[in-house]
Formats: structure tokens, C-alpha cells, sequence
């Protein structure tokens, strides 16, 4: 089963060789346009319940149509654009922002019949190209010509910039673990049941294990909150701090544009839970081993695995304050990264004698 | 500008500003009149030095709708409904604060009852106005949740007031002389229903915000304001009391019947921080709702007997020539009422003394030398309601 399975087997249905290509680019960005749905309308309806409250009721049954009225709102909303912006980099911003969320979706393995790309580089590729994304807010507040946009990029900026350094030692941690840097073969090593997934130490004998397990729980703890800060989630929402910065970088947009911000974010959040759900809890592998496995029944396993982290982002966003900027900052540079370099310094340390 | 002279202020040196050696220029942002955390139309023109705070500027009057000009052409129980409006988190109090001192004004005395349950209004609107400034306090900071906990406990106090007459938010409800209403036979076996499941809430609002980490962390050594600046520009209420300074009009000019009732008056102590930063003041409403839940079961044990809430009322307000200054103490500080009489119908001047407007004026002073979003941690705790910085 490799992961170019689906493209193959459309080449030889199909004859062709370009439709092939476009069906497999293209089923990331359907993916991510339902996800959406669904995150939007969990998102309200889970903050919903968390405050005592039920969340929207009487679009559809119980709320469930919510998320298809918000879209067809921004669709059909009067896009306003403030007159003394600069026009070009105005209106390239949300779709670089897009761009690099939705590029990284290229690397992600959905199943092992199916990844967007096969690249060898996975996890580099994912890394690098998401920072992309630190362009597109920076456009977006520059051009919006406002005080308030420019505070908020900026902040963002130097957030997400300063917190991929822990993110990026701790997945080059996982990588020395697993040899390799393609995000299918990490999946696939961790077969064999929930006892080999590398939270848990890996499937190496026990020595190799126990010695990884305290690293890896504090290796993955140190990657979700660096994936928190690097899609500016609350505690790390300075950059569009409602009570602060009114919302920051994205103020001035308005209708579609806005809608495109918005789909990046949630693409990104899924992109980051997905990289923590395969680094370190098997991705596609089925917690039971072989009962419920395989290639079709993996991208349940992926996608499962995926939206409980998103949903623990969506709790910690509801329950905690933000936090300020130069805390944010200590955080990173003094908190994170030291832990993160004793961690790099044990796994290699263990990989090299055991 | 304030005209407080400069060697009054001390500006907080930064380390950060110090060692700069490029020249940069200072930005200059206009937080407001629109905005999520100014809690109302407020218009802050701060002068930034990056993130730094190197000047605050307020200004005010978005809200300012002539109230003392209109009492002077409406007769005294006309102008009640008008103080509802001033601090319309807090109206029993200001309803309050101006029957107390027209009632002094025109020695009128009233019942033992109507004054039991005056204090009962009076305190179950203390913890309604603390349950907004708490919940507001966490939205500034980020938390989203406490503001919803909060608000549901709210909705309960609302549902009393409604049940006495018949109004959620601007109530005219204590007139001079005594009560526009009774209060119904459900009211003492709700309010008591109220306080316990408040004392809950009390302890799930302190679990999620008040010793969280991050909170913390935004709100100590924040905004420090130290007793003697306190004092000396006049400020009241928890601004005052948390700077240390143990001064509760109630306990040191009682009135109605407060001294009747055993309560504590919680000052700051620097618990997470130093005396007088935004922290205390947080902790001291907090610690006020307890103690006002206190006052609430004391006065409903010894209710006394029912009487007629409307028997002292006069037809006519006959007032003396003369001028009366009378206090309270309101959720935000001292709220008092001065009344230049000249015998006839209408006030001839009725002047306002508003907590928050004095209570404002301190944030130039506290503010310089911290972040932008200390600023807000800092207005947040300063606790101002618009409709009564303005009138």
C-alpha cells in the first residue's frame, strides 16, 4: 500500500495523466472545506456548553445548520475596503495566509493509501511551509493602514517566529527517534497497537523505552503549546486580543476576505493537531493493531485523532486568559526552549546507546 | 492634561526604555470611543513608546446627558428615576444616596422595615455590580467564561428586583420617604435560594480566574497605586481599600442601618504582588461579594415587622432653605449627593459626586511606564461605568 496508491490506480482507471493529479491536490481542500463546517459549528456549540449556555438552536435541527448560514452571510456581504490601504498586498494577504495552511496539507498522511505528496521531507516540508503563513499577516496588517492591524501583526509575527524554534527541535526530536522524515513512514512504524505509539516510548524494547517515555510526554507537551502560539490561539491570541487590539490584524477585512482568514486559521489548527496526532500518537494506526486497520479504515483513525486535539484547543481557548506579550515571549526563550534542548540532548543521547 | 505637578508623579523607569539607543518616534493610539474593553464611550489617547505607556490621556463626556441641569427643573421625586441612570450597574445605590439626602434635608424618618430592606437592595446590588465588574474584568484579561458564570448568577439577582417592582436594570424603586413597592412573600425564601447557590459560584469564579497562573501573572505589581496617592486624589470604594487604606462608609460614617449588622471590610494586602495593584482590587470585590452575602442572611434573620412602605411619604416635599451633603457607599466608591435648596419644588442645584469620575482621574497617574495591554488590565480594575463619569 503506498501512498501514491489513489493517484496510481486513477492514472490506470482514467488514462489520463493530469485529472489524476488535480483529484488528489484538490481532496485536501474539500476536506478542509467540511472540516471547517464542522469546526465552526463545534466551536460555538462547545463554548456553548462550556458557559452555560446551548449555543445557536434554531438553524437546522439543534444549531447543526449554523456554519452553512454563516458562509452564505460572508458570501453575500458587501466587501468593504477602506480607501487608503495598499491595494495589492490588501488583497494578497488572507490568500498567502491560506496558502501556507493549506500547503502544508500536502504532506499529511491521511491513510497509507493516500498523502497529498509523496515527500520524503514530510515534516520539514510542513515546518517550513507554514511559515509562510507570518508573510501574509504581516501583509495584512501593513496594508490594512491602521494602528491597531499593525500592533497585531507584528506581535504575531514575532510570536510565531519565536515559538517555531521549540516546535522545530521538538519534532527533530521524534525524527531521530523514528530515522526518518516522511510523515507516512513515522505512521507507519508505530504499528502494532496503542503500546507503540511514541508517547507511550515506541516499539523498541523496554530499556529504550522507558527511558524515551519521560521525554516524549514532555516532548509532546512542549509541541502543543507551541502549536497553540503558532496559529494564535488563546492563551496566545494577541494578535487578535478582542480586548485589546479590537481584532487585530484582520480589522479592516470584511466578507470573503475575512472568510478566507478565518478558513486558515481552522486549516491550521487541524494542520498542527495532525502533526501531533501522527508524531506522536501513531497517526493512522489503529489503537487496537490490526482490528480496525488498513488503509480505509486509517483515515477514521487520522482524522479522529486529529479533532480531539483540535477539540482540546477549543477548550484551552475558552478556559484560560491570554496571556501578554512579553510573557509570551519569557515563555518561549525562557521557559520552552531550555526544556526543549535537554530533550534533544536525552534523545540523542538514547538513541546513540541503545 | 492633569494638573497634578510633576513631581507628584512618579513615572515607573523601565529598563526596557533605557538602554535604547535608537531614536524612535512615540505613536499615538485613540483606544475608543468604540472599543470591545473601554466599558462604555470612553476615549483613551495614549501616547506609545512601542508597547510602553509614556502618556494617558481620557476624555471624556460621549455619555453626558445634563442630568444635574435637568434636576433643577423637575420636583424631587421626579429626579429618582433620573439617578437610576447615572450608574445604571449600581441604580439602587444611587436611588439610595439621593432619598438618604433628601430625606436628611427635610428630616423625614422612616421605618425600621423600609430600612432593612433598603440595606437588603442596596447589598444584593453590591454583588450584581461585582458580578459585572468581575466578568468584565475577565473578558479585558482574555478569559471568555467567567463572564457567562457571572452573568447566570446575575440573572437571579435580576429576577428578584423584577419580583419587587417590576424592573431588571433601572428600578426608581427607593424613593424619598420610603419604597415604591413591598417586597412579595417569595422574595426571602428566593434571596435566601440566591445566597447559597452564590457562595458556589463564589468559589468556581475564584477556581477559574482569580488563582489561575496567567491571571496572575497579567494583574500583579499592575497598576500599583500607593496609599498616599490614593488619598490625595480622592479615590474610593476598592481603589482605595486596595491600597490598604481600611475606609468603608459604612463602617466609618454609617448609615441606615449598617451599624446594626457585623461584617468585615476586606484592604489590600499584596497578596500575589504588591499592596495596591490590580490584583488586590480584583481580590477585594471578590472578598466584598462574600461579605455582602453576609449582610444579606443577617438582615433576612432579623427582618423586622412588616409596615407600610409608603406611610412616611409626604404629598408634598416641603423642603427647608439650606444645603445638604449626604454619602454612601456605592460598588465603585463614595457616591454623594450635595442639594442646594431655596425652598421651593425643585432642587435649586443638586450636585453629584461620581466614584468612577474620580476613581478615572487616577489612571494617568498608575499607568505610565506599563504595556498596552496593562492598560487595559488596569482600566478594567478602575471598574468605571460611563453612564456616571459623565452624567
Amino acid at each position: 500500500m503506498t501512498p501514491n496508491f489513489l493517484q496510481d490506480w486513477l492514472t490506470k482507471l482514467l488514462g489520463n495523466d493530469a485529472i489524476p493529479i488535480v483529484v488528489v491536490c484538490a481532496l485536501p481542500l474539500v476536506f478542509i472545506l467540511v472540516y471547517a463546517l464542522i469546526a465552526i459549528l463545534g466551536e460555538m456549540k462547545i463554548s456553548a456548553w462550556m458557559q452555560d449556555r446551548v449555543g445557536p438552536m434554531r438553524t437546522g435541527w439543534k444549531g447543526t445548520f449554523q456554519p452553512f448560514a454563516d458562509i452564505l452571510k460572508l458570501m453575500q456581504k458587501e466587501d468593504t475596503t477602506p480607501s487608503a490601504v495598499d491595494k495589492f498586498l490588501y488583497n494578497m494577504a488572507p490568500y498567502i495566509v491560506f496558502i501556507g495552511a493549506y500547503a502544508a496539507f500536502a504532506a499529511l498522511p491521511f491513510s497509507s493509501a493516500y498523502m497529498g505528496a509523496t515527500l520524503n521531507v514530510g515534516i520539514f516540508y510542513i515546518v517550513a511551509i507554514s511559515s509562510l503563513a507570518v508573510v501574509g499577516i504581516l501583509m495584512a496588517g501593513w496594508a490594512s493602514n491602521n494602528k491597531y492591524s499593525l500592533y497585531g501583526a507584528i506581535r504575531s509575527v514575532s510570536q510565531i517566529i519565536s515559538y517555531e524554534i521549540p516546535a522545530g527541535l521538538a519534532i527533530l526530536c521524534v525524527v531521530m527517534i523514528a530515522g526518518t522524515l516522511d510523515l507516512n513512514q513515522i505512521s507507519a512504524i508505530q504499528s502494532g497497537g496503542i503500546q507503540n505509539w511514541f508517547i507511550f516510548g515506541g516499539p523498541f524494547p523496554m530499556e529504550k523505552r522507558l527511558l524515551l517515555l519521560p521525554v516524549m510526554i514532555v516532548l509532546f507537551i512542549i509541541y502543543y503549546i507551541t502549536s497553540l502560539a503558532e496559529t494564535n490561539r488563546t492563551p496566545f491570541d494577541i494578535a487578535e486580543g478582542e480586548s485589546e487590539l479590537v481584532a487585530g490584524y484582520h480589522t479592516e477585512y470584511s466578507a470573503m476576505k475575512f472568510a478566507i482568514f478565518f478558513l486558515a486559521e481552522y486549516a491550521n489548527m487541524f494542520a498542527v493537531s495532525a502533526v501531533a496526532a501522527t508524531l506522536f500518537f501513531g497517526g493512522w494506526q489503529s489503537p487496537f493493531g490490526e482490528v480496525l486497520g488498513g488503509p480505509v479504515w486509517g483515515i477514521m483513525w487520522f482524522v479522529l485523532k486529529s479533532f480531539f486535539f483540535v477539540f482540546v484547543q477549543i477548550w484551552l481557548r475558552w478556559s484560560l486568559p491570554r496571556l501578554r506579550v512579553d510573557q509570551l515571549m519569557s515563555v518561549c526563550w525562557k521557559f520552552l526552549l531550555p526544556f526543549t534542548l535537554v530533550c534533544v540532548v536525552a534523545t540523542a543521547l538514547i538513541v546513540l546507546n541503545f | 492634561m492633569s494638573n497634578i505637578p510633576v513631581d507628584f508623579i512618579d513615572v515607573k523607569k523601565i529598563p526596557q526604555v533605557e538602554t535604547q539607543r535608537l531614536r524612535t518616534d512615540e505613536m499615538v493610539l485613540n483606544v475608543g470611543p468604540q472599543h470591545p474593553s473601554t466599558h462604555g464611550v470612553l476615549r483613551l489617547e495614549v501616547v506609545l513608546d512601542g508597547e510602553i505607556v509614556v502618556d494617558v490621556v481620557p476624555h471624556l463626556g460621549y455619555l453626558h446627558r445634563c442630568f444635574e441641569k435637568h434636576t433643577e427643573s423637575m420636583s424631587y421625586p421626579q429626579v429618582i428615576p433620573y439617578t437610576d441612570r447615572m450608574d445604571y450597574l449600581a441604580s439602587m445605590g444611587n436611588n439610595f444616596g439621593y432619598a438618604l439626602t433628601v430625606e436628611r434635608l427635610c428630616n423625614i424618618q422612616v421605618s425600621e422595615y423600609v430600612e432593612y430592606i433598603r440595606v437588603i437592595m442596596a447589598e444584593l446590588q453590591r454583588v450584581a455590580s461585582h458580578l459585572v465588574a468581575v466578568g468584565t474584568y475577565g473578558l479585558d484579561i482574555g478569559a471568555f467564561t467567567p463572564f457567562l458564570y457571572c452573568f447566570r448568577d446575575r440573572e437571579l439577582i435580576l429576577e428578584l428586583f423584577e419580583m419587587t417592582c417590576g424592573a431588571r436594570l433601572l428600578y426608581n424603586y427607593i424613593w424619598i420617604g420610603g419604597l415604591s413597592h413591598d417586597i412579595p412573600n417569595e422574595f426571602v425564601p428566593k434571596c435566601r435560594e440566591f445566597i447559597k447557590k452564590s457562595r458556589e459560584t463564589h468559589k468556581e469564579i475564584n477556581n477559574l480566574l482569580t488563582y489561575n497562573k496567567i491571571f496572575i501573572e497579567r494583574t500583579a505589581n499592575i497598576g500599583i497605586l500607593p496609599a498616599d496617592v490614593a488619598i490625595n486624589a480622592g479615590a474610593s470604594g476598592p481603589m482605595l481599600r486596595g491600597s490598604g487604606v481600611k475606609w468603608d462608609l459604612r463602617r466609618d460614617d454609617p448609615y441606615s442601618v449598617y451599624n446594626k449588622f457585623e461584617f468585615d471590610i476586606p484592604v489590600g494586602k499584596g497578596w500575589y504582588g504588591t499592596v495596591g495593584d490590580c490584583f488586590d482590587r480584583h481580590f477585594i470585590r471578590m472578598l466584598e461579594w462574600e461579605q455582602s452575602l453576609n449582610i444579606l442572611d443577617q438582615a433576612l434573620d432579623s427582618l423586622p415587622e412588616r409596615t407600610d412602605v409608603q406611610a412616611a411619604i409626604p404629598k408634598r416635599i416641603k423642603t427647608p432653605v439650606g444645603e445638604v451633603y449626604s454619602r454612601i457607599e456605592n460598588p465603585r466608591g463614595e457616591l454623594g449627593y450635595y442639594i442646594i435648596s431655596n425652598g421651593g419644588a425643585n432642587p435649586f442645584r443638586c450636585k453629584v459626586r461620581s466614584p468612577a469620575f474620580v476613581n478615572l482621574s487616577i489612571l494617568p497617574i498608575i499607568s505610565k511606564g506599563y504595556m498596552v495591554a496593562d492598560l487595559i488590565a488596569i482600566l478594567g480594575s478602575t471598574d468605571i461605568v460611563l453612564g456616571e463619569v459623565d452624567r
